[in-house]
């Protein structure tokens, strides 16, 4: 196994409310090597976007330890790169302009030109080639957050968080993102974290599936994904995939307190 | 622009006068209970020396009065923007404040500064037209999503940039906004000083000449030059609108 990229240990971390402290995270553990994508599922409100916060370094736990590459993480970082479900495009700017703000932020070696030059090579590669001089506004759904995620990995980032970015898309569209998570995976290699609810979205994506419990949230199981060679939609469909969704939604039910958990209970 | 953009509302200027000089003469008014548009072009022939001092004078002090507003309401919206103390604070005071009528402050800051009749004037115009812009840029800054944020502060980047980068310009259409109900209202400030607290200065002393004299047909032709006045500089902030916000007007096809 290589080196872990994200390592996050016993993270405990509890919001501060009118009613007392509203616990959100106890014992929270998550492992993922280099090259790793890791997916993050759960019920509703169980603390998933406060796992992002914390990798991100936005924020910092109120116990236990988030490290990025040997680093303990004290605040934010350059090398990360964040998508939500809304694309949160800035409008005043054209798609190319936007996909380099980052650029803009992060110390970068590369010219004005390359910086462009390496924008388009980004848009193209996610099937928004023609589309760089036009403004947000006159964009799908669907290829706004093509042009959100061409934004996330514009300065190399070493690990990319996906805080549910397909959520708000219609079926189809989803789908055609998984594809173009695959081809982006493939031309820029990069750790990812995927916050998702849909769970046959995550074994398509993903390499490793965390489930995690209802809140507090505290990791409940770890599936290894392996579903091998070139991922297609077919692949959702084979014995082999049924049998883990199977799992991962009775994991989710004891997560819900809707099922009990045959072995923890013996 | 075609030519329909501009028949149109012309058609409606001319239709409106052609109302009033219509109601004018079927009542049988007199001169002394109402203008009608056709007794203004012997009023601006016989004083458009007159109006050419004074409305210049009325025109520099609402707009100095108008751009001190936008210092002070967009750095008061900021300050309110980004804390929720400061928010807290100083709400109840400024709408206190705004609901004073500033025909009731006119006399106060007349006294107060007696003899500055431009400072008072440039002083009221900015009193009365700051509100809304502070206002609308704290209710910008403060409705930001956090992920417009988060797209930055993940990488490092400090307050400072996240404002001018994302804060700033987001807020931009609101700004717009309430600047266009600004500029009416300065004007409504400088006139109210210039009538109030008459110094021979600006069209609201042309106004209030006229009102002593009994002159109807000068004192409509004034308010009709200050409706021209405001045209024009509510296209004014039309224009810088288009430049710096342009990108929020969608294109009718979406």
């Amino acid at each position: 196994m290589s080196e872990a990229l994200i390592e996050i240990k016993g993270v405990r971390h509890a919001y501060q409310t009118k009613a007392g402290p509203l616990p959100v995270l106890d014992g929270l553990n998550l492992t993922v090597p280099e090259g790793g994508f890791a997916a993050v599922v759960g019920p509703s409100g169980c603390g998933k976007s406060t796992l992002t916060r914390l990798v991100a370094g936005l924020m910092k736990p109120d116990h236990g330890e988030v490290w990025l590459h040997g680093e303990r993480v004290k605040g934010p970082k350059s090398t990360v790169g964040m998508a939500f479900q809304n694309p949160v495009l800035l409008e005043w700017r054209t798609i190319l302009q936007n996909v380099m703000l980052p650029l803009e932020i992060v110390p970068t070696k590369l010219s004005k030109s390359q910086q462009e030059e390496r924008a388009r090579k980004l848009l193209a590669l996610v099937g928004l080639e023609g589309f760089e001089e036009k403004r947000p506004s006159e964009l799908s759904g669907g290829m706004r957050q093509r042009a959100s995620l061409c934004r996330a990995i514009v300065h190399q980032p070493e690990v990319l968080i996906l805080d549910e970015p397909f959520g708000a898309l219609d079926a189809f569209t989803r789908e055609d993102l998984w594809q173009t998570m695959h081809k982006v995976k493939a031309e820029e290699p990069f750790t990812g974290v995927l916050i998702t609810h849909d769970l046959r979205e995550s074994i398509f994506l993903a390499d490793q599936v965390i489930v995690l419990s209802g809140r507090p949230a505290r990791t409940q199981y770890v599936m290894d994904v392996h579903l091998t060679g070139e991922r297609d939609i077919e692949h959702l469909y084979t014995p082999e995939s049924a049998e883990a969704l199977n799992i991962l939604r009775h994991q989710i039910q004891i997560a819900q307190g809707r099922a009990v958990d045959a072995e923890a209970a013996e | 622009m075609n030519i329909r953009q501009v028949l149109v509302p012309i058609a409606a200027i001319v239709i409106f006068g052609l109302l009033w000089e219509l109601l004018v003469w079927a009542n049988g008014w007199p001169n002394y209970v109402m203008a009608s548009p056709s007794d203004l072009p012997p009023a601006y022939a016989r004083y458009w020396e007159l109006f050419l001092v004074m409305g210049w004078q009325t025109l520099w002090r609402t707009v100095v009065g108008l751009l001190l507003a936008i210092a002070f309401g967009v750095l008061l919206g900021m300050v309110m923007g980004f804390s929720r103390t400061m928010r807290d604070a100083l709400y109840p005071l400024l709408v206190g404040f705004n609901a004073i009528p500033k025909a009731t402050v006119v006399p106060i800051v007349a006294l107060l500064f007696v003899g500055d009749h431009n400072f008072n004037t440039v002083l009221i115009a900015f009193m009365i037209s700051f509100f809304p812009i502070a206002v609308s840029v704290s209710i910008g800054l403060s409705t930001l999503e956090p992920e417009y944020r988060d797209i930055l502060a993940s990488l490092g980047a400090s307050k400072t940039t996240i404002f001018w980068k994302i804060a700033l310009p987001k807020t931009l259409p609101e700004f717009f906004g309430a600047l266009k109900v600004a500029v009416t209202l300065a004007f409504i400030g400088t006139n109210l000083m210039e009538i109030v607290s008459p110094h021979g200065r600006g069209l609201g002393a042309l106004f209030d000449s006229g009102k002593t004299n009994s002159d109807y047909p000068l004192m409509f032709a004034v308010l009709i030059a200050l409706a021209l006045m405001g045209i024009l500089l509510y296209y004014v902030v039309v224009a810088l609108e288009k430049v710096f916000a342009g990108w929020a007007e969608r294109s009718p096809s979406y």
